[in-house]
């Protein structure tokens, strides 16, 4: 029996300036940081995005259509104003770090899948068959993400 | 109504085959006469009920004895049969046939059936632009992916496969039952020509009345069935369409193969949700 190797959980707190995305309702796939928490159930959000598409208002959100993305702001002070929030969302450049995030770059990429017309798709089958039967494919028997690191 | 003392009184028997209106003050002269005497409503219902009747009404002239005619075919109703469905602008509106003054002659008009409906050139989706790639939903070549030439009337449209890369020809399909794409090809090289002469109308219709039917073609029922013969003109017709249509099919990747092959739904895939 060997060392059991025990590890602290690294959960994703909910916790003034951890950065959320919204999952559901009218700001859904916006970001904003959470500002302070009402109670168990609801916390405020403002999302000052430069973006006019991706503004959230400043407003309280239940925290079951919200989703905590890994990102923080640090040291963000409770009930901070709108203006000084804006100023620190952009100097910490909490949408360009989350852009660069492998959850960002999947959902892009699910996006793009559900935008493909009739043709597109067609090319896309077609792709794929010929990546399936390349000669480095045909000889491994590992799934196709793992063989190809993605 | 009749009652028994009207009948034993001396007036003589009422000839079924004539119509009287009114009993006591005399004929009515007018149609304001008319309207004074009874009821609008009445009149409307009793016109509806026996339009024959009141058919006199439509001169505009009341008269006493209107003999109905008891000749048969002899009627004043349109033959329901052959209703004419044309296209009849002045009824476009339902509002117009409304408008109409509530006379007794017309009241009589309108108990007559007139069709209200009227046959409107056909609207097609926005997206139907010739050139673009259609999926065919139904019929012989369903799941086929097609060329859409031109719209026709009556709801159809003229596609093509091209004949080579799918064995679609040129044919009519109805713009319901068909899928639009946002692929478009350039039909700039086609022959218009050819075009409106495959737009005519019978040019898909014209072999086929000859199509033995009734006895004759009971005791064809055993034999095997004659070969379609295609018309050779036909052939050329298509020929013609296609070799523009080929030549600017070629020119796009993976166009030909994607024309050739099938539509489907796969597994996972909701047709509200995709794009096509």
């Amino acid at each position: 029996m060997g060392e059991p190797d025990i590890q602290t959980s690294n959960w994703r707190l909910v916790e003034v300036g951890r950065v959320v995305l919204f999952s559901s309702g009218v700001y859904e796939g916006r970001l904003a940081t959470i500002v302070e928490i009402i109670d168990h159930k609801r916390v405020l959000v403002d999302g000052p995005s430069s973006d006019k598409d991706k503004v959230v208002p400043r407003q309280s959100a239940a925290l079951s259509g919200l989703s905590l993305t890994p990102l923080v702001i640090p040291k963000l002070p409770r009930a901070a104003g709108n203006g000084f929030v804006k100023k620190i969302w952009e100097s910490e450049g909490v949408e360009s770090k989350f852009a660069e995030s492998n959850w960002a770059k999947t959902q892009g990429r699910f996006a793009k899948r559900k935008q493909l017309n009739d043709f597109e798709r067609f090319k896309v089958m077609k792709l794929k068959k010929a990546v399936r039967y390349t000669p480095f494919m045909r000889s491994t028997n590992l799934p196709r993400n793992v063989a190809l690191g993605f | 109504m009749t009652t028994v003392s009207d009948l034993s009184s001396a007036e003589p028997v009422p000839n079924p085959n004539t119509t009287t209106i009114g009993r006591s003050s005399g004929p009515p002269t007018s149609p304001s006469q008319c309207r004074q005497r009874r009821p609008r409503s009445t009149t409307l219902r009793r016109m509806t009920l026996n339009p024959r009747r009141y058919a006199h009404h439509r001169d505009g002239v009341l008269e006493r004895e209107v003999p109905i005619p008891t000749v048969a075919g002899a009627s004043c109703c349109p033959d329901f049969g052959r209703l004419d469905r044309g296209l009849r602008l002045e009824y476009t509106s339902s509002q117009k046939f409304r408008q109409t003054q509530r006379t007794p002659t017309s009241m009589a008009n309108s108990a007559i059936p007139q069709t209200r409906k009227t046959l409107h050139p056909t609207k097609y989706r926005e997206s139907l632009k010739p050139g673009t790639v259609l999926i065919l939903l139904a019929g012989r070549f369903r799941g086929k992916r097609v060329i859409l030439l031109k719209q026709l009337t009556g709801g159809a449209l003229l596609v093509t496969g091209p004949f080579k890369v799918n064995g679609v020809p040129l044919r009519r399909v109805n713009h319901r039952y068909v899928l639009s794409t946002s692929t478009v090809v350039n039909i700039e090289g086609v022959d218009s020509k050819v075009i409106e002469k495959v737009s005519e109308e019978g040019y898909f219709t014209k072999g086929k009345e000859s199509k033995a039917k009734g006895e004759e073609a009971f005791f064809k029922q055993g034999e095997k069935p004659e070969k379609k013969q295609v018309d050779s003109g036909r052939a050329e017709d298509q020929k013609a369409v296609d070799k523009a249509l080929l030549a600017s099919i070629k020119k796009v990747d993976n166009l030909s193969h994607y024309l050739g092959s099938s539509f489907s739904l796969r597994k996972g895939q909701q047709p509200h949700a995709m794009v096509f």
